[in-house]
Parts: C-alpha cells; sequence; structure tokens
C-alpha cells in the first residue's frame, strides 16, 4: 500500500514544509511498510524528482494542468482525492498551512477519513492508530486515536528534519478530467511579497512590538532580518495599528510560527502574542523592560533598548559570515 | 440575506489550560468561556451584511446546555435566533456532520464560522460542511463582501493574500480583519432574553478521532540574561546551535 503526500510549491520552489511532509511520510513507511507516493500538482519545479526522491518519496505522481498552479480549494481536494485511490493509499500526509488545511477537511469527507491536524510525531501503532497534536495553540498537546481505515494527517512545522539522502523519483504524468464546479471560486490575483522568506516557513524568525514606536524604524527589524536569512514578523497592535501587513502579525489571532529561533524585539509578551510562538525551539527577547512577561519564557534576553542593542546585533551577526 | 454562523464555546484566551482525571479530560474549574474570537469575527461581519442588506441571521453551536450563555451572547450581538445541537462536539467530523445536517434544508445564503476553534486549533471544520454540502469552502478570509449573488474575498495566503470570487452559497472560515468585534449593548443584552434559543437532537454520525490523553509541554528553565550582543552571539552559535 501507499502513503500520499500533498505538496505545494511555491515562487518555483516546494515548500519545505512539503519537503518535511514527506520525510515524515517515508518515516512512517519505514514503520508500516507503505511506499511514499508523491502528488504534484500543476506546474513542475526544477529537480522535482531527485528532491522529492532525496526528501524520501519512492513516486510521483504529477498532475499537468494549468488551472491547478493555483491553489484553487476544492480542485485540489478533487484532484488528491482521485490520486488517493489511483495509488491505493490509506493515509494522506500534508503540511499544515492555508491552503492545506483548506484541502484537508473537503478531502476528509472525500475520503471518509479520521483527520488529525498539528500533528507533532509520529504515530504509536501498538494499539490501533495514536497520533500526538498540538492543542490550544500550543499549550498542550493531547493524544488523539484514529478509527478510519483511511487517514489524514496534518504536520506541524519544524516536527520532522528533511530527509536527504533518498534516491531519485520516478515521475508518472496524469491527466485528471475535473467538473468545472471544481472552479467556481475563482481566483482573480494575489497580491504577495516575493523575494522574502514566508513567515511560516521561516527557520528564523525577527519579530517588532510597539516598543519600536512606529513603521518608520522598521529598518532596524529588516537588517537584522535580512543579516540573518530569517522572515520579519510583528506583534498584533503593530497590525492593527497598520504599521506592518497582517500576514506578518504572530500570534493567537494571526501567524503561529515554529522556527528553529524566534527573536523578539520590543515586544512585551503578551499571553495572546506568546500563544503564537511557543512552539518555536529557542525564543530572544530584547526589551528595555525587565519586567516584560517575555523574559519569563525566553531563553535567551537582553535587558536594553532595542535601538541600541539592534543595530549592534546586526553588525555582530554579519561579521559571523 | 439568510446567515448561518456557527459559533465555538472556548475558554478566554487568558486561560490557564490543565487536566484532570488522570490527564484525560481538561479541567474547566476557574476556566471563562467566551464566543471563539474567531467566531466573533464571523458573526461582526454577518451583523454588518445584514445592516446592508437585510435578512436573518442563525447562529449554531454544537454543545451541552452550558454552552447557552455563550448563545445568548451572540444573540446580544445581533444574531436572531439560535440553535443548541445537543451533543457533546466530539470531533470535527461530527461537529461538521451536525452543521451539514442542520443547513441542508434551510437554504442558506452564506454559512460563516471562524478559521478554527481556539481550543482544539483544527481549522477543519469549514471546509467540511463544504464538501458534505457540495457547496465551495474559503479559509481564511480575511475580507468579505457581497453584490448581489456574487461574494468577493480576500483570503490569507503566506506572504499575503489571495483574492477570490464566489457565488453564493459557500462557507467561510474568518478571520481579522473583516470585521470588528462587536460587543453587546444594553439593548441587545435586554432584546437577546426575547430571541429564540431552541435545542435540537443531534443526528446520528460517529466521530472519527478521539483525545485519549492530554499532557502540558515541559516547564520552561529561566532565561539566561546577557549584558552584550557578543554573548548572546555566543550563545546562539555554541549552545542553541542556531547560527
Amino acid at each position: 500500500m501507499s502513503i500520499l503526500v500533498y505538496i505545494e510549491k511555491d515562487q518555483g520552489r516546494i515548500k519545505n514544509s512539503s519537503l518535511e511532509a514527506v520525510s515524515y511520510a517515508a518515516a512512517l513507511g519505514g514503520i508500516t511498510g507503505d511506499n511514499v507516493q508523491v502528488v504534484s500538482l500543476g506546474e513542475s519545479v526544477e529537480g522535482e524528482s531527485e528532491l522529492l526522491g532525496k526528501a524520501g518519496a519512492t513516486g510521483v505522481v504529477q498532475v499537468t494542468d494549468d488551472r491547478l498552479n493555483a491553489g484553487v480549494i476544492q480542485a485540489h481536494a478533487e484532484v488528491v482525492s482521485q490520486v488517493f485511490d489511483k495509488v491505493k493509499a490509506k493515509t494522506l500526509v500534508l503540511a499544515k498551512s492555508s491552503l492545506g488545511d483548506a484541502v484537508a477537511a473537503r478531502l476528509a469527507v472525500k475520503l471518509e477519513a479520521g483527520l488529525v491536524t498539528n500533528v507533532v510525531g509520529l504515530p504509536d501503532l501498538t494499539e490501533g492508530f495514536v497520533v500526538r497534536r498540538s492543542i490550544f495553540t500550543g499549550k498542550a498537546f493531547v493524544d488523539t486515536s484514529i478509527h478510519t481505515e483511511n487517514k489524514i494527517l496534518a504536520i506541524k512545522k519544524n516536527v520532522q528534519p528533511v530527509k536527504t539522502d533518498g534516491s531519485p523519483a520516478p515521475v508518472e504524468k496524469v491527466t485528471i478530467d475535473l467538473p468545472s464546479e471544481a472552479f467556481s471560486a475563482k481566483i482573480t490575483g494575489t497580491e504577495k511579497a516575493t523575494g522574502e522568506v514566508l513567515l511560516p516557513e521561516a527557520d528564523i524568525v525577527v519579530s517588532g512590538g510597539r516598543g519600536l514606536n512606529g513603521p518608520e524604524n522598521w529598518g532596524l527589524i529588516e537588517d537584522l532580518a535580512d543579516a540573518m536569512g530569517a522572515a520579519k514578523g510583528c506583534s498584533k497592535p503593530v497590525s492593527d495599528l497598520g504599521w506592518r501587513p497582517h500576514h506578518e502579525h504572530v500570534g493567537q489571532t494571526g501567524v503561529k510560527v515554529a522556527p528553529s529561533l524566534y527573536l523578539a524585539v520590543a515586544i512585551s509578551g503578551a499571553i495572546q502574542h506568546l500563544a503564537g510562538v511557543n512552539a518555536s525551539r529557542y525564543m530572544v527577547v530584547i526589551n528595555k523592560d525587565p519586567e516584560a512577561p517575555f523574559f519569563k519564557v525566553a531563553d535567551y534576553g537582553i535587558v536594553g533598548d532595542a535601538f541600541d542593542v539592534v543595530p549592534k546585533l546586526t553588525e555582530a551577526i554579519k561579521a559571523l559570515k | 440575506m439568510k446567515i448561518l454562523v456557527c459559533i465555538t464555546h472556548v475558554p478566554d484566551t487568558t486561560s490557564k489550560i490543565k487536566f484532570t482525571d488522570n490527564n484525560t479530560q481538561f479541567d474547566k474549574t476557574g476556566v471563562q468561556f467566551i464566543i471563539g474570537p474567531y467566531d466573533d469575527y464571523a458573526l461582526a461581519r454577518a451583523v454588518e451584511l445584514k445592516e446592508q442588506t437585510g435578512g436573518t441571521i442563525t447562529v449554531l453551536n454544537v454543545g451541552e446546555s452550558e454552552t447557552e450563555p455563550t448563545l445568548r451572547k451572540a444573540l446580544a450581538i445581533g444574531a436572531d435566533e439560535a440553535i443548541r445541537v445537543n451533543a457533546f462536539p466530539q470531533d470535527a467530523a461530527f461537529v461538521a456532520n451536525q452543521i451539514a445536517r442542520f443547513a441542508k434544508d434551510e437554504a442558506f445564503d452564506l454559512i460563516l464560522m471562524g478559521r478554527e476553534s481556539i481550543d482544539y486549533n483544527g481549522g477543519m471544520v469549514h471546509g467540511m460542511v463544504g464538501e458534505l454540502l457540495g457547496i465551495p469552502s474559503v479559509s481564511p478570509v480575511m475580507k468579505l463582501d457581497v453584490e448581489g449573488n456574487t461574494a468577493t474575498i480576500s483570503r490569507e495566503i503566506e506572504g499575503g493574500k489571495e483574492f477570490i470570487t464566489v457565488d453564493l452559497p459557500f462557507v467561510a472560515g474568518c478571520q481579522e480583519p473583516i470585521a470588528e468585534w462587536k460587543i453587546p449593548n444594553m439593548r441587545g443584552i435586554m432584546t437577546a432574553r426575547s430571541k429564540p434559543l431552541t435545542a435540537i437532537d443531534p443526528v446520528g454520525s460517529e466521530s472519527k478521532t478521539e483525545a485519549t490523553k492530554y499532557e502540558l509541554p515541559p516547564a520552561k528553565g529561566a532565561v539566561k540574561l546577557v549584558d552584550t550582543v557578543e554573548e548572546l552571539v555566543d550563545l546562539l552559535k555554541n549552545e542553541a546551535k542556531i547560527l
């Protein structure tokens, strides 16, 4: 049997979280003996077969249809459902994301599958199929048992390291007839920062808060983020005040991140902000207020003025490279 | 326009999360329950749309009798009637089935809810309801306007947004800044008392998953405070091994 992995692409590359999902499926297949098939929608990216194979795929089903280049939720769900049957899969693995969530939900109905999101580890198969997921916005975990034969697992970022030792995966090109209803929600355009590290995908995130006093001071954050190869984030007040766009807002009602390093500059650390960052491996805080609640949960901290500390940190990072 | 808003009844965002019965149950002691913050955005947008075009708002929750104050609050904010499907919300598939069965014969133009509940964070119910009803589902929606039979939507994607047009009916999972949260005024609270709140029986649909054991993350060690950026870089490089 097979484990099927749904992958996403961004700016001509396979998203790193999708490669993590492929490697998760490979690790799961190592336990169950299943092979790992990847369903790749729309335009293929350079070196796709090598990249997916390295990450653990044993085969790639390429569904070429220009209409699938965009993330049309219903159409993607329909295609994945048909490929799931075609490769005789029982489990679908994907990375948790804006599109992945929307597609997975429809698939759970189509495939009559038990679905678990925010998965943080491989399942325990000793008694049934029990998998651990993150709940309460990272404040707790719960072991969840899936009763159905078909299963869907949406994996949280930074749970599974990407494998790089697999061999290239053979690609099979497939065309699928799609009903026009699958495109009834029409994407008419996108507005997207290009050439930037995507916030949910980033290994390092540098975030700024209201303590930076205004959008004109964001150069501090940008320079540090550039030096570290990091994505930029911000607190809710900063996004509410319009200093930064909403897609940079990190927190309970914004983007939840799980990078290796989260660096918070002039953010006090309200509980709603911490809910969006508590899955980070390391947290660093720079704040002039030693009483800021963020210091209670951070790994490292500097009590100091951001306008003084951050430029020095940027220079120190540059000097490393 | 006939709008259905589905709401969750969840612990306040500042709640201390703890478990009981050998970590098999969420401990509700001392916890304040609220309308899910994302659902609150969906409800606020529904009230605005009703103000523009007229119509009715039905608010629905799948939950036991303890959720009725939360439904009353939604009535105070501006919903016209409330439905409580009298059942413990076992999992997303169970809840989606209840909503779809209720909505099937009601011909709603729009079904709104939050992008996810803040307890289990699944973010799956809207998509499941869309698939069960055979209509489009869009999430996370940051902007929603309706003109005649067509909606224009901004959907948040990683690093930006996507613009979508879709005909009614459809399901949307909502998030900020779709509308400003509405705080019930005294008149709303008074009229909410006489608005209909009906409990209906669940339809038999089994859950597909089951939560078995809860666990809290390990406690964090104390922060290491340093005075200079050189010391910080050294820790990141040699201890955290990130740089």
